[in-house]
């Protein structure tokens, strides 16, 4: 076999093997879409859950779901970053620097119910928080770090050193040269990171069923301290804890958290692009 | 002779376990040109990055002796590290200009330093790239990105960033070695110009332009310093044979 005709078959393997990929993800968009779309009216987008969820709306899940990534954009965003610029930039390489990266690279591996539980007994119980929006949005930041940790990380070490080198000869102190410099030019990679932890505690179920979740709570939450319904987890609720569920309302709700999720992956995209326009090496 | 600039005193330094430098001893004379030279690996480049203590950015190294500019030592604990970078500028072999415009790359240090008023910054500008002998290509394209301009040009506007701050000490490490005979005339007619104010210490890319632009000469060979003379003479009647040697490049 000549090497033309090799690299055909690698293509025709690789094109295979990525379709075998993309297919399933196709299919279940377009199930979700084609079997939730009716279910979508005013009434469903933004009204309260009436005849025990079988009817009406899932505002309170759809809120309870913006609320609680928005909170944990808010704990996760600042201390996760914070701690990939002093891993990045300021931590020697030590036993106890290469400790920290490896728990982190751990975290990353513990399945989310652990996540629910721990968040169970330090935040829930431990300061009291009870079950709410800041117990549950605690939770799934911590679960949320190390994606957003590592990929800053990752995002700041592609960063030429020589850049730091020159700020230096300039008269630059250390943190000049990563507000002015470094950090602008990592920027579109932590946007990445950032989204991408995001995306994963706006679906997660299991670190919220202890922390936050209400069963069945037909009105909008009034403080950070109230339980509040979340979209994951009704869906879990009306999928397998109701009997005589409508399917439509349940493709309905999929359908929902999928948009939510495809529209902040869309802005994390759009970001990315604009950030990287301004990139100049 | 006037007082020395720089003196270094007995300097030794490792890194990694691997000595690169071994007790030098010479002195910087001000307003004018000294050339480091000599085969690579010989402790040139690590000497100058001594110098403004850009090795602080490295670990695991070990220094001993002394580097004092102006009679004070730059490495005793009240230094202020930034403050002793904007006394003594760095060119480096790659031109790397910073994300930005050129006007952006050369007031980046005097705006670090705290000048923020455009209308101080501008005199800077002017002043800075002509110096670096840049003006006259750029003076109507100020805003426009630095990495659109050519390597020579990225290399003058290097310097003259360096020059923004008014250092006394200018260091240079082979800043030509990527440049054309044109660009690389430009800049060491820049040099000639500047050592009329500044001290400077070049590391060329060649025993030729060594030859060509040096006031004073230093020899280094394998981490020791061999010879250091004034320029005309050190290619001329080198002392030590393994100069000799390198001059009329019987090795290298």
């Amino acid at each position: 076999m000549n090497r033309y005709a090799q690299q055909r078959l690698g293509f025709i393997a690789l094109g295979a093997v990525t379709l075998v990929v993309v297919i399933p993800i196709l299919l279940v968009i377009g199930n979700i879409i084609a079997q939730g779309l009716g279910a979508i009216s005013w009434e469903f987008l933004f009204g309260m859950p009436r005849a025990g969820m079988r009817a009406g709306g899932i505002l309170p899940a759809i809120v309870g779901t913006i609320l609680l990534t928005l909170g944990v954009a808010l704990f996760a965003i600042p201390f996760g970053v914070g701690g990939a610029i002093y891993l990045s930039e300021y931590a020697r390489d030590t036993t106890f620097t290469r400790a920290i990266r490896l728990a982190i690279i751990n975290l990353a591996g513990i399945p989310s119910i652990v996540y629910g539980l721990f968040g169970l007994g330090l935040f829930v119980l431990f300061f009291g928080l009870g079950v709410s929006i800041l117990a549950g949005s605690l939770t799934l930041a911590i679960m949320t770090l190390p994606v957003i940790i590592s990929a800053s990380e990752e995002a700041l070490r592609a960063v030429p050193t020589e850049f730091r080198t020159v700020n230096a000869s300039l008269g630059g102190t250390r943190w000049q040269g990563i507000r002015k410099i470094i950090l602008p030019q990592a920027l579109p990679g932590i946007i990445t990171g950032v989204i991408l932890g995001l995306l994963r505690a706006a679906g997660e179920t299991a670190p919220i069923l202890f922390t936050v979740a209400a069963f069945y709570l037909p009105r909008l939450p009034q403080s950070v301290f109230d339980q509040t319904m979340a979209l994951p987890y009704h869906l879990y609720v009306i999928s397998t804890q109701v009997p005589g569920m409508p399917l439509q309302i349940q493709y309905g709700t999929a359908l929902v958290l999928m948009t939510l999720t495809l529209s902040l992956n869309l802005t994390a995209t759009l970001l990315r692009r604009h950030f990287r326009k301004r990139r100049q090496w | 002779m006037p007082e020395p600039k720089i003196r270094i005193e007995n300097l030794s330094y490792a890194y990694a376990g691997v000595q690169a430098l071994q007790n030098i001893t010479l002195d910087i004379a001000p307003q004018r040109i000294t050339v480091f030279f000599g085969p690579a690996g010989g402790g040139k480049t690590t000497l100058l990055r001594l110098i403004n203590r850009l090795n602080d950015l490295t670990d695991g190294t070990a220094m001993t002796g002394r580097i004092l500019l102006d009679g004070k030592d730059i490495y005793a604990p009240a230094t202020n590290v930034a403050q002793l970078r904007r006394r003594v500028g760095m060119v480096f072999a790659l031109p790397l200009p910073l994300p930005g415009t050129i006007r952006e790359n050369v007031t980046y240090g005097p705006r670090l330093a705290g000048v923020r008023d455009a209308r101080r910054l501008a005199p800077i500008v002017e002043r800075s790239l002509r110096q670096a002998a840049l003006w006259d290509e750029v003076r109507d394209r100020l805003d426009a990105p630095a990495n659109a301009l050519s390597g020579g040009q990225q290399q003058r506007l290097c310097i003259a960033r360096s020059l923004a701050l008014e250092p006394e000490v200018l260091l240079l490490d082979e800043p030509t070695s990527g440049l054309d005979p044109l660009s690389t005339g430009k800049v060491e007619a820049a040099l000639q110009e500047l050592k009329k104010t500044y001290t400077i210490i070049i590391i060329p890319h060649s025993v030729q332009q060594a030859a060509r632009i040096a006031d004073d000469a230093a020899f280094f060979l394998q981490s020791k310093l061999i010879e250091a003379r004034p320029g005309r003479e050190i290619f001329t009647t080198p002392r030590d044979k393994r100069t000799e040697d390198y001059v009329t490049g019987r090795f290298g």
